[in-house]
Formats: C-alpha cells, sequence, structure tokens
C-alpha cells in the first residue's frame, strides 16, 4: 500500500525548512512530504512551530525563510503570494478563523471559489450557480442557509467557524489542505462532523496535514503518519500508534527524544 | 505591520477626470469688491433683491473672520487671487442642446455624463454646470409634466423670481459662516428644484459640477423646494482637472421640505484631491442644510466624500416640523496627504424629531480624517430621539482619524445615543482573504465596502456601485 503510493509524485515537499519572524528562529530545519492519499498528523506542544509551519506553507508575510525549500507538485513556492498558492490548490483552516465585519460569508466564498475555478480553467460562477453549488456543500458540513448572510465568521461560534472552515475546503477543492487545530474548542459532535466533512472531501488524490494536540480527531480520521514537534523541529515520527502512545504519555516522553539527537 | 510598498502601490491609480477642456471663456478679473460683484450680477441680468442680497452678504463676509477650529492646515487663501466669474462663452440665447458648444458636451460625454437626445441616461434628469454657468438640464419637458422645475438657479432667477426670493438664504443666511457669506456675495449657478405639492419626482435628479478653470473658485449655490407631500430624490457629482494650484469651491447647498415631504441629497465627491506630495487640489468648504419645516417631513443626506485637497462640510438638518426626521450617512475617504474635516448637525427644534447619523471615514496614507458632529435638542424637543454612529477605519500607520462629537441637550425627556469605533484593517484579515485566493488589492477593497456597506446601502443604485468602484480606485496601492 505504502510503496503503491510512493510510486506517484509528492503534492508538497517541505526540505529542510528554517525560518523566523523578526529575527526569531521559529523553525530550524523541518522536513516532511506528503504524498497524493496521505493524512499526516502533526503534534507537539504549544509554541513548538506547527502553527508556523502551517502559515510558511500557505505563505504568510510575517515570516521569513532563511532556509530550505517549499515544494507543491514539484514547483517551488517560496516566493509565492498567498492567494496564489490558494488557487493552485493550498488549504489552510484557520487555529482561529478570522472575522471580516461587513462582508458577506456568501460573496466571500464566491469570490473564493471563483478564483480557484478560474486557475483550474473552469467556468465561474454567478451568484444563482453559486447557490446551487453552496447549498450542496453546506450538507457536508451540516450548515445552515442563513450562515451564508452574514458576515465572514462575525458572531459566529467557535464551531461555527471551524465549520465554515471546512464549508471552504469543501468549495475549494484543495489538492492539499492542512488544517491548523482545526478540532479544538469543538464539543463531540461538532467534531464528528467536522471529521466525517473531512473524510468526504478528501480522497486518494488529495494529501491532508491535521496538525492537533488531541487523539479524538485522530480516532475519526486516522493518519498514515504522526510527527512530534518541539523547538522547531520534527524530532519523531511514527504510524498511527505513536499519537496513541504520546497521549499515554504526554509531551514530557518526547523531551527524552531531544536529549537523544 | 503592513508591507510599506505594496502600500504604495495601492494608492497610484491616476485621477481619471484630470483633464482640461481647452476652450474659450469669458473670464472677469481677478479680485472681489463691490464692482466685481455688480458686474457678476449684471452678467447674469439679476433683478436688484438678488442684486442686494450679494452686496449685503459681502458687506457681511469683509467683517468675518475665516474659521480655523476645524483641524485643517492649508495655506492662506488669497481672496483676491481668485477670479469669480468664468464662463464658457457661448452664443447668447441657447434654445436646444444642438447649440451648445460640442467641446462641452464631449467634456461631459468624457466624465461620463452624455446630454445629447440619443445618448442621455435614460433614469435620471441631469444639469450640467460647467464652471460659473450651468451647460443644459435634460429631461425639462418631461419633468414639466410632472409640474417639477428644474433647471439652474440662474434661470430660476429670471423665470421664478417669488420663489427665489421667498426661500433663497432662509435655511443657510448669508451671515451663517465665513464660507457661506462668502457663496452669498459671489455664487454663479447651481441648480434650482421645486417639487410641488403631493408629486413624486418621476425620476431622480442630478447636478454634475466641473470645475475647468484653473485659476476663478467654484460658487454653486443649490436650492431644493419641496412641497407638503412630495419627494425628491437627487444626486450631485464632481470633477475637476488636475492643476498644481489650489481651486476655491464654496458652495451652498438649501433644502427646505414642507409637511410629510422628502428630500434624499446623495453625493458622490471626486475633486481633484491633489498629488501624492500635496500640491494641487480642490479646497472644498461647502455648507449643506436642509430644513424639515413641515410635520412629518424628512431629510436624508448621504455622501461619499473621496476627492479634494480639503474637505470642511456638515450637511445638517433643522428638525422644525413634528416628527420630522433627519439623516446623515457619510463615507469619507481620505488619501496621501488629504485632509477631511466633516460630519452633520441635527438640530431638534420639534417634538417627536428624529435623527440618524451614520459616519464611515477611512483613513491611509499620511491623511487626516475627522468627524465632527452636533446633536442638539431644543427645549420643545420633547420626545426627541438621535442615533448617532461614527466608525474610523485606518490603514497603514501614518494616516489619522479623529471624532468629536458635540451633545447639547435642553430637553430632559429626549435620547442621544452615540457609538464610535475604530478599526484597522489587520494583516491577519488581509492574509486570511488572500489565503482564500483573493488578490491583495480586492481583499482591501471588499473589507473597505464591507466597512461601508450601512452607508451604500442608502445610495441610489447606480450611486452605490459607483462608490464601490471609486473606493477601490482610489485606494488602489495605499495598503501593502
Amino acid at each position: 500500500m505504502q510503496s503503491q503510493m510512493k510510486e506517484s509524485d509528492p503534492i508538497l515537499e517541505v526540505e529542510n525548512l528554517s525560518a523566523s519572524t523578526d529575527n526569531l528562529p521559529i523553525l530550524k530545519g523541518v522536513s516532511l512530504t506528503v504524498y497524493p492519499g496521505e493524512i499526516h498528523a502533526i503534534m507537539g506542544r504549544n509554541g513548538c512551530g506547527k502553527s508556523t509551519l502551517s502559515k510558511i506553507i500557505a505563505g504568510h508575510p510575517s515570516y521569513n525563510i532563511t532556509n530550505g525549500d517549499i515544494k507543491f507538485l514539484g514547483e517551488n513556492i517560496n516566493s509565492l503570494e498567498p492567494e496564489e498558492r490558494s488557487q493552485s490548490g493550498i488549504f489552510l483552516g484557520f487555529q482561529y478563523p478570522i472575522e471580516i465585519p461587513g462582508v458577506s460569508n456568501l460573496e466571500f466564498l464566491r469570490v473564493s471559489t471563483n478564483a480557484r475555478r478560474k486557475f483550474l480553467n473552469k467556468e465561474e460562477l454567478d451568484t444563482f450557480d453559486f447557490e446551487e453549488l453552496v447549498k450542496e456543500k453546506l450538507e457536508i458540513v451540516k450548515m445552515d442557509h442563513a450562515f451564508l448572510s452574514r458576515s465572514v465568521n462575525q458572531g459566529f461560534s467557535g464551531g461555527e467557524k471551524k465549520r465554515n472552515e471546512i464549508l471552504q475546503m469543501a468549495l475549494l477543492e484543495p489538492k492539499i489542505a492542512i488544517l491548523d487545530e482545526t478540532d479544538s474548542g469543538l464539543d463531540i459532535d461538532a467534531l464528528r462532523i467536522v471529521a466525517s466533512g473531512i473524510k468526504k472531501i478528501s480522497n486518494a488524490q488529495t494529501g491532508i496535514i491535521l496538525i492537533t494536540h488531541y487523539q479524538r480527531l485522530l480516532d475519526e480520521i486516522k493518519p498514515n503518519y504522526v510527527h512530534v514537534m518541539s523547538d522547531g523541529q520534527i524530532i519523531k515520527t511514527g504510524e498511527s500508534d505513536l499519537a496513541l502512545e504520546l497521549e499515554e504519555k504526554g509531551y514530557e516522553w518526547t523531551d527524552n527524544f531531544i536529549k537523544e539527537t | 505591520m503592513v508591507n510599506e510598498n505594496l502600500v504604495k502601490d495601492v494608492v497610484k491609480e491616476p485621477y481619471k477626470y484630470g483633464f482640461v477642456t481647452d476652450i474659450e471663456t469669458d473670464k472677469i478679473e481677478k479680485g472681489l469688491n463691490e464692482d466685481i460683484i455688480k458686474l457678476i450680477s449684471q452678467k447674469k441680468e439679476e433683478p436688484k433683491f438678488l442684486l442686494d442680497f450679494r452686496l449685503k452678504a459681502f458687506k457681511k463676509w469683509k467683517k468675518m473672520k475665516e474659521p480655523d477650529w476645524a483641524t485643517l492646515g492649508y495655506k492662506k487663501i488669497d481672496y483676491q487671487d481668485i477670479i469669480y466669474y468664468s464662463a464658457p462663452k457661448q452664443k447668447e440665447k441657447i434654445s436646444s442642446l444642438d447649440e451648445v458648444d460640442p467641446k462641452l458636451l464631449e467634456t461631459f460625454d468624457k466624465l461620463g455624463i452624455p446630454l445629447t437626445e440619443q445618448k442621455k441616461l435614460t433614469n435620471v434628469a441631469v444639469d450640467a454646470v460647467f464652471d460659473s454657468v450651468s451647460i443644459a438640464t435634460t429631461f425639462r419637458e418631461e419633468l414639466a409634466e410632472h409640474g417639477v422645475i428644474f433647471c439652474s438657479i440662474s434661470e430660476a432667477v429670471k423665470n421664478h423670481a417669488d420663489l427665489i426670493e421667498k426661500y433663497l438664504g432662509t435655511v443657510v443666511p448669508a451671515s451663517d459662516n465665513y464660507f457661506a457669506a462668502l457663496n452669498s456675495a459671489v455664487f454663479s449657478d447651481g441648480s434650482f428644484v421645486y417639487i410641488p405639492k403631493g408629486v413624486t419626482c418621476p425620476m431622480d435628479l442630478s447636478s454634475y459640477f466641473r470645475i475647468n478653470s484653473g485659476d476663478s473658485g467654484q460658487f454653486e449655490r443649490t436650492l431644493i423646494i419641496a412641497e407638503e407631500s412630495s419627494s425628491v430624490s437627487y444626486l450631485e457629482g464632481c470633477t475637476a482637472p488636475m492643476f498644481d494650484t489650489n481651486t476655491l469651491h464654496a458652495a451652498v447647498v438649501e433644502l427646505v421640505a414642507l409637511d410629510d415631504a422628502s428630500i434624499k441629497y446623495s453625493t458622490v465627491q471626486n475633486w481633484y484631491a491633489g498629488d501624492e506630495e500635496g500640491i494641487g487640489g480642490i479646497f472644498n468648504f461647502v455648507t449643506k442644510r436642509g430644513k424639515c419645516l413641515g410635520k412629518r417631513s424628512k431629510i436624508s443626506w448621504s455622501q461619499v466624500e473621496t476627492g479634494s485637497a480639503i474637505t470642511w462640510k456638515y450637511p445638517s438638518c433643522l428638525l422644525l416640523g413634528e416628527e420630522s426626521v433627519g439623516e446623515f450617512y457619510s463615507v469619507a475617504l481620505t488619501n496621501n496627504l488629504q485632509q477631511a474635516d466633516t460630519g452633520t448637525k441635527m438640530i431638534h427644534i420639534g417634538p417627536k424629531t428624529k435623527s440618524t447619523i451614520v459616519s464611515k471615514g477611512i483613513s491611509a496614507g499620511k491623511s487626516k480624517n475627522s468627524y465632527r458632529g452636533l446633536v442638539k435638542m431644543g427645549t420643545k424637543a420633547t420626545g426627541s430621539r438621535n442615533y448617532s454612529q461614527c466608525d474610523s477605519m485606518l490603514i497603514g500607520d501614518q494616516a489619522s482619524a479623529n471624532t468629536f462629537p458635540y451633545i447639547k441637550s435642553q430637553q430632559p425627556n429626549s435620547e442621544i445615543e452615540h457609538e464610535a469605533s475604530t478599526c484597522r484593517i489587520s494583516e491577519d484579515q488581509l492574509f486570511y482573504l488572500q489565503s482564500r485566493g483573493i488578490e491583495f488589492e480586492e481583499a482591501v477593497s471588499m473589507m473597505v465596502s464591507g466597512f461601508c456597506r450601512d452607508v451604500f446601502n442608502q445610495l441610489p443604485m447606480e450611486f452605490a456601485a459607483e462608490a464601490d468602484k471609486l473606493l477601490a480606485l482610489k485606494l488602489e496601492g495605499s495598503v501593502g
């Protein structure tokens, strides 16, 4: 199974990536390769660089890449704008989705979807056609149509915000989705909805990186690989049982790996 | 922190309306004195009452001091260095549009305001004002069928002198303020609207003001009267060429609404704003005021202010009639070195009067943007209510925003509510939109129009779309 997958080309290759913000090094040589159909989980303490890694892959302007490369479908994307990365199929699900007052969620989703469709040489959707499409996708995250007429994420509960992220993922149909603590702040029902949404959207051609603290999301979506990050580095990589072990022993256990290396 | 270079790129959009029409003009000499005022009045063949009105205003003006309370800084204006009358040379009497100089028609064509029969806008009647005079007014016959008078104020002085004499200066008295006095002394043209009793004006009325000459000021005067149970929606647009000198624009607008009448007055102001170093641009000192004279009358101001080097204007409502309603919806955008000090005055005099103020200020570049507003409840304004909301948005880290709300209440049985907020377009918001494939500039303009939504919703449809586009253009390059 594993070897079969690796016959195809990787979607994402992070090669020895170091990055800093305000001259403060955050990432110190991270390497990670994701092939089609793979699910990777990244775990680690707060401040270990997980979120930073996801933001850098999405092109956040606050971080400088000081060394290494990010390749998407074989092309170096270090210098691409965030919108170019999104249009070409990289999706970042935010840990804290941002509120945009006054901008209607529906219009935001439509403009965003059309930007991706344009890149794929697909026809851009007018308001009516988009309504049809979005209705279908709302089902996936069990969201009410009323969400569309509100301002982007404004006044949404934590769970609604996260579902809105997955709705965006469903509309954009990315090649790779990096989901930054999408499970945090969700109750059990919402977690199931989000997890089943992610499973419905992903397929053998897509890659997923789940950044999480908890086993419970990984119970719903079983990862092929689990990486443990600490102080800007991946210090251990294993299969899905690594997460279970981590849950049992806590991050203190992983401190030993650093001492070992 | 927003990337400085990107910010700069966004604001660099050239001003589309900066061209000059090369046309022979009838200009009088520079300077201001009684003889000049007499000359203007004579050129316009005015009745004596109007000349007296002008001369009285001039006397008052000479005794007044230019106001300095606004948070505006600018080089002192030399009032003797301005031409107070400039008109394109035309035939004596023009009976149809065919006789208007094609260059003038072309100018308005270029501005998107075609005037000729074949091309004129279909659902809006337009009065086109070029420097000191009105060039043409469309749809006059159609409007006349409904008894609606829509013409230049000069014409109204000739043909409807009774109405002019009755209402001119009753809302904004000549002595009201320095610039109103100046305007009263030297005003050249502007629009006049009269809606008879019970008539809902069948189409939007619109005036388009174009400054062409670099050394003459523009002093237009607009008077709108809505008789009992009538209603009208009036739109105003303004542009000017790019000159490296400052041109003075001091207008006065007076509105009168009688019982159950309603007037909606919308402005999209896009005078030349000067360049990035603050060279040139229009000095825009305007007095706009409406009088809700009748019971249940309503006056609603909406404005989108994007141009001018300096904007000083406070469209206001005097709420005299019982249960009358005043509204003020404003978007003021400043960029580069522009300065705006704008807001409103809601003067509640009658009982059960209501007013709403929604102001959105957006400051980019090194600009200064102030909201200044007064809400006053008089002794008889029992059961009256005001709601004010003043929001500021800062773009970049060198712009400034101020809010000066003045509240005076002499009536304990009245309510005044004021909300204010300041926000900045954050890098996180921009990144969020960008990470969804939305280009940087589109992201900015999405957020700005989102911020202005409450006001845009008040604009007539065709204006709202234009305002949205205009803001996007103005901001191009201003955010990074």
